[in-house]
Order: structure tokens, then sequence, then C-alpha cells
């Protein structure tokens, strides 16, 4: 273990880069499901 | 299995089953995660540090988890032909890969301070890289298939060829010499303490509903796409075929 690191900045690194990857990942899922289907419902209408 | 074949029945499932994955997914992964860094005592040789085992672990286990589901999923549909087979096994590859990444980044992160380093190339890591590599490897293939309207089938048999490299990476700390732990939880048996197991599982439980929500999210995108196309086309078609009031007699006289 290196002595003289503060432990806690490594630990907030690791939980935001993996918490904005999976925020990235909900919202880009989320717009891409909406987007289709709001597209199909448009066409169906039609 | 047979019976979700069809588009409109598995729809109606996803449309209830995406939300309530998510929300309690979530919720239990929120619950986890601040157990871990706010209830869980320091360890004793790796200090604050330890709590990075909340994300890592969850993100390593669904990374290969997803790949281990889309062999499956490729399974079926060169087995059986199953409709919806393709269309999860494009849907799981995207969460997959985020997932793999996730857990290479956290563990370079926890590498540093607990090894001295960012990174190794010993079997683990390598063969988690190789991993990462293999998802993008299969999403640009299946997106290619899909739209040059090829055969599915090719991504499917590189998926499967594929999952050769998961018990590789499951036994990559066993059989070669790495920085990286031995498995800490075998078949019914943890070396883990249960201040830190409890938490850990909770995050694998909290984590999986929510990569199951992001399937079921990406799977509903895809059928909606394909219904989209599906329906252009026909509408396509009906243009171009001549009504046969109108073509009729004019083809008979001629």
């Amino acid at each position: 273990m290196y002595e003289g690191l503060d432990q806690w900045d490594y630990v907030v690194a690791a939980y935001a880069v993996g918490l904005i990857a999976l925020g990235w990942l909900l919202a880009s899922s989320w717009r891409a499901m909406a987007r289709a289907e709001k597209r199909r419902e448009e066409l169906k209408r039609r | 299995m047979h019976i979700y074949a069809n588009p409109k029945r598995f729809l109606s499932l996803a449309r209830w089953l995406m939300p309530l994955m998510l929300w309690s997914g979530l919720a239990m992964s929120a619950g986890a995660i601040a157990w871990g860094l706010f209830a869980v005592p320091q360890d004793r040789l790796m200090g604050e540090t330890v709590r990075i085992l909340f994300i890592h672990v969850p993100a390593a286990w669904l990374g290969m988890g997803g790949w281990g589901a889309l062999a499956i999923a490729s399974a079926a549909l060169l087995i059986w032909k199953h409709p919806l087979a393709a269309i999860a096994a494009r849907a799981i590859a995207v969460p997959g890969m985020v997932f793999c990444a996730i857990c290479l980044a956290t563990g370079s992160i926890w590498g540093r301070p607990t090894w001295g380093t960012w990174w190794v190339w010993d079997g683990r890591l390598t063969s988690m890289l190789v991993l990462l590599f293999l998802y993008a490897g299969y999403i640009a293939l299946s997106q290619a298939t899909a739209r040059e309207g090829g055969s599915q089938k090719i991504a499917a048999i590189f998926a499967l060829v594929g999952a050769i490299n998961i018990p590789i990476i499951n036994r990559s700390v066993v059989w070669w010499n790495s920085l990286h732990q031995p498995p800490s939880i075998t078949a019914g048996q943890s070396s883990i303490d249960p201040v830190f197991l409890w938490p850990l599982l909770a995050a694998v439980i909290g984590f999986s509903l929510v990569f199951g929500a992001l399937v079921l999210m990406r799977m509903r995108a895809l059928i909606a796409e394909a219904q989209v196309e599906a329906r252009l086309r026909r509408r396509a078609l009906d243009d171009d075929t001549p009504a046969p009031t109108r073509a009729g007699p004019a083809m008979e006289t001629a």
C-alpha cells in the first residue's frame, strides 16, 4: 500500500468514472427507445 | 422461450418489466454503493480503496456475464432460429462493453494505490482487455450485417467463438502469476468477510437488474426500428404496385 496518498481520491475517481459511464448508457438507451417507439407510432397514425 | 417469439407478446412483457427492473435496480445499486462507501470499515491491507470493490466487481461480473448471455442468445439464433435472439444479442453488446470498460477503468484506478501501477500485462487484465475488443468487434460486425442486410449468423458464430475467452478470464489468476488476487468467491464458498460480502452481493444484484433493464430498453428500440423499416418497405411496395382497376384492363388490351 502506497503511504501518503489520499486513498479517497482514488475511490471518488473510480465511482465518478463508473457512474458517469452508466448514466450515459442509461440516457442513450432510453433516448434510442423513446425515439424509435415515437417514430413507429407516428408512422402507424399516418 | 418460444412464447416470446412473437414481438407483440414480448413487448407487452417488456413494457412493465423494464421500468420495474430499472427502478428497483437503481434503488438497490444506490443503497449498496452508500452502504459500501459510508458503512463498511476500511480494509487492513487496502485501506479505504477497498470501497472500489462495490463498483469494480459488479462491472466485471456483468462484462463477463454479458458475453455469456450474448453467446446463449447467439446459440438460440443458430440452433432454434429464435426471432428475438439476434435482437437480444445486439441489445446485450453495448451494455456489456460499457460494463467491461468500467471494470478495466476502475481496476486500473484501484491498481495504482494498491499495486503501485495503473496497468500490468498479466493474464487477468490482458484477457479482460481482449473481451473489450471482442465486444467492439461484435458490435461492428452485427451493425454492418444489419445495415447491409446480411445474415446475423456471422456475428452469432463470432460470439460463440469469443466465449472461449470467458473461462480464460475466470481461470487466468489460477493458471498464471498475477498481481490480481485469486478468486475470492467460488462455488458455495467465500473468503470475503461478511461485512464486505453482503453489500457486494447487493451491488451485484442491483447492477444486474439495471443491466437487464438496459437490455430490454435496447430490444424495444431495435424492435421498433425493425417495425418502422418493415412498414416503410411495405408502403413503398404498395406505391410501386399498379392498382388493378387502372392497370388491369390496360394489360389485357395490350
